[in-house]
């Protein structure tokens, strides 16, 4: 009896160590952290609307903001920019900056991820740029291809021409509350438009609205980056937060915000848009 | 530093003369194209040239583009529309400029000259690199209308275009970059610098001031000058000169920046070839030059931000006799550029 108890000891024991070695093994072993050691590596900025997902033009079923406007959204694009992770120990890696310019747009599903290359490790912070850095912002026009090429249309154009510098982040929309008049929307449509934008200025300095955002992964899960497989670090971007943020504001009282001294309160409500999910290793 | 330049240019100028004889060999004459010059009596330019040689083929693309009318969404109105060569490339007449399907703008059309050696562009700012410059009129509603998009897809569509862009950047290719390079190779080459005034600094051709305009010389120096800054005859900073609000209230530099101390402020615009660019300021509100002394002499406004140099000694403004302004006057005819507006290599071809 005693034998018997020993052996069902003896095997629960080693059933347990298999368990865990295996479950090492799935996990594997950090490996050694090499600049060059390049892997693939995302984030995934997926659109959401406070307890919903984002659907254009829904007029059927419209969202509501914390002062109890409804609302549907239209258009909504924003630059992603310079990428950094970090590891527990606080080492940074920074994506090379020429691949590190994305322009996420809301009704293009393929641009929701931003792809860059990182080392192979464990990374417990994501820093990334809400904008175009200032310096990008005033460099050479061959320094500017891919979404940076300011040739967009007025329509979904990302980019002003007679105040240069990108529109970080555009959301369009309509809503019932907003007058008809001047300050509302006088083509009687309805619509709001919020375009903010700013780096600083070239040598007249103007307001900054580029946007530093840092994502803990450590409670929602960190990013095992290795070269077999894809890690992407999942998350919510909920554009309620543009209304509801700490500079809560009304649409009726500001349907059109665009480069003026108010848009840096809507820029600081832009920090509070990114939460992260979970992260798929 | 000067003759590095010089060297820099002239060396580039002859390697592209080596590769263009022995490319086109069938060419009957050698150009005489001679690239970008810096004037003697000028500083060195602000554009930053080593980024964007001027070529002949550079040049001849940017100046095709520049008088170009598929720029504009119904391809009606071209850059050389509103910037005429005959009036120093601004738009005689015309108080505020005129573009697409008659729609007035809201500011005075500026010339396009001396701009290698402008450092912010626009009456109110907002643009500080010459190679951003065209986006403001191709996509400003009131002007052409169109998006850069359209713009490079129409151009694909014309047959010496991939052509031209070949011969200037190597490729056929035709992109935003390019597009705007080849614009400002033609627009840095707008220079005027052959004025009499210049021919008298240079000590050409023996060249001197009248009594009358050296006096009004002297006179500019005294009252002019610590704006209309020579050789270029602007200081190229942002100043409110004193004119009450418009009814637009157009608040120039602030609308850019955003910061009060740049309420009402405007470029200091040169005063190069004024007989030909009339009217004057951001909203051509004074037809004469007689009306732009008026204004200095008694009009001038005690707004927000009106410039230190205007309100001296308990007065505003600048006084202005009638013999004063005979002899500025005098001086200021002495900066008009026939050859720049006559010059047949900036005209459309």
């Amino acid at each position: 009896m005693k034998t018997l108890k020993n052996i069902f000891c003896l095997s629960s024991i080693s059933l347990l160590l298999l368990s865990i070695s295996s479950c090492a093994k799935k996990s594997d072993v950090t490996p050694e952290y090499q600049e060059d050691n390049l892997a693939p590596f995302s984030v995934e900025f997926d659109n959401i609307v406070g307890e919903k997902t984002l659907s254009f033009n829904n007029a059927t079923s419209p969202y509501t903001n914390a002062v109890g406007e409804k609302f549907t959204v239209s258009l909504v694009q924003y630059f992603i920019s310079n990428i950094k992770v970090s590891k527990a120990d606080g080492t940074t890696y920074t994506v090379k900056q020429d691949s590190s310019y994305f322009l996420i747009k809301g009704a293009d599903r393929a641009t929701r991820f931003a792809k860059v290359k990182v080392p192979e490790g464990d990374y417990t912070k994501l820093t990334f740029t809400l904008g175009v850095d200032s310096l990008r912002s005033t460099m050479d026009i061959s320094k500017r291809t891919g979404v940076l090429d300011p040739a967009g249309g007025m329509e979904d154009g990302m980019y002003w021409g007679w105040n240069s510098g990108y529109i970080f982040f555009k959301m369009e929309g309509s809503s019932s509350v907003i007058s008809d008049d001047v300050n509302g929307d006088p083509t009687g449509k309805k619509q709001f438009k919020y375009h903010i934008g700013g780096f600083g200025g070239y040598s007249a300095p103007t307001i900054n609205n580029v946007k530093n955002i840092t994502v803990d992964l450590t409670t929602a899960g960190i990013a095992r980056v290795r070269k077999d497989r894809q890690s992407n670090v999942h998350l919510f971007v909920d554009l309620i937060k543009v209304f509801n943020g700490k500079n809560s504001f009304s649409i009726a009282a500001h349907p059109n915000v665009m480069f003026s001294d108010y848009s840096v309160n809507i820029a600081t409500n832009l920090t509070e848009l990114f939460k992260h999910d979970h992260t798929e290793n | 530093m000067k003759n590095k330049t010089f060297w820099m240019v002239m060396g580039g100028f002859c390697l592209f003369l080596y590769a263009c004889t022995k490319e086109a060999q069938i060419k009957e004459t050698v150009s005489n194209f001679l690239g970008f010059q810096k004037p003697a009596n000028f500083p060195s330019p602000v554009y930053k040239l080593e980024n964007n040689m001027v070529t002949e083929a550079g040049f001849r693309l940017g100046r095709s583009l520049f008088y170009e009318p598929r720029l504009s969404r119904n391809n009606t109105i071209s850059c050389g529309s509103c910037h005429i060569q005959s009036s120093a490339f601004t738009q005689h007449g015309h108080d505020v400029s005129h573009g697409i399907d008659d729609r007035l703008g809201t500011r005075n059309s500026p010339p396009i000259m001396n701009l290698a050696w402008n450092k912010a562009f626009m009456w109110g700012g907002g643009i500080y690199d010459l190679d951003l410059q065209p986006i403001a009129p191709i996509t400003t509603h009131e002007e052409m209308d169109e998006n850069l998009d359209n713009v490079m897809t129409k151009l694909r569509l014309v047959e010496k275009y991939p052509t031209m862009f070949k011969a200037a950047f190597g490729t056929e290719e035709i992109n935003t970059t390019r597009f705007l390079k080849a614009l400002s190779q033609f627009m840095v080459m707008c220079i005027s610098a052959n004025s009499k005034y210049d021919k008298v600094m240079r000590n050409e051709g023996g060249l001197s001031f009248t009594a009358d305009e050296q006096a009004g010389y002297a006179l500019f120096r005294t009252k002019c000058s610590s704006c209309h800054q020579e050789p270029l005859f602007t200081d190229g900073t942002f100043r409110n000169n004193g004119l009450a609000p418009s009814p637009i209230k157009d608040q120039g530099l602030y609308t850019a920046t955003l910061q009060e101390k740049d309420r009402y402020k405007f470029k200091v615009p040169s005063l190069r070839n004024l007989s030909y660019t009339a009217p004057y300021m951001h909203d051509g509100r004074f037809l004469t030059l007689n009306g732009v002394f008026d204004h200095y002499n008694a009009e001038l406004q005690q707004t927000v931000n009106l410039d230190p140099l205007l309100q001296q000694n308990g007065k505003l403004g600048i006084s202005l006799t009638a013999d004063d302004r005979t002899k500025l006057t005098a001086f200021l005819k002495t900066l008009e550029d026939a050859d720049f507006v006559t010059r047949k290599d900036l005209a459309e071809q």
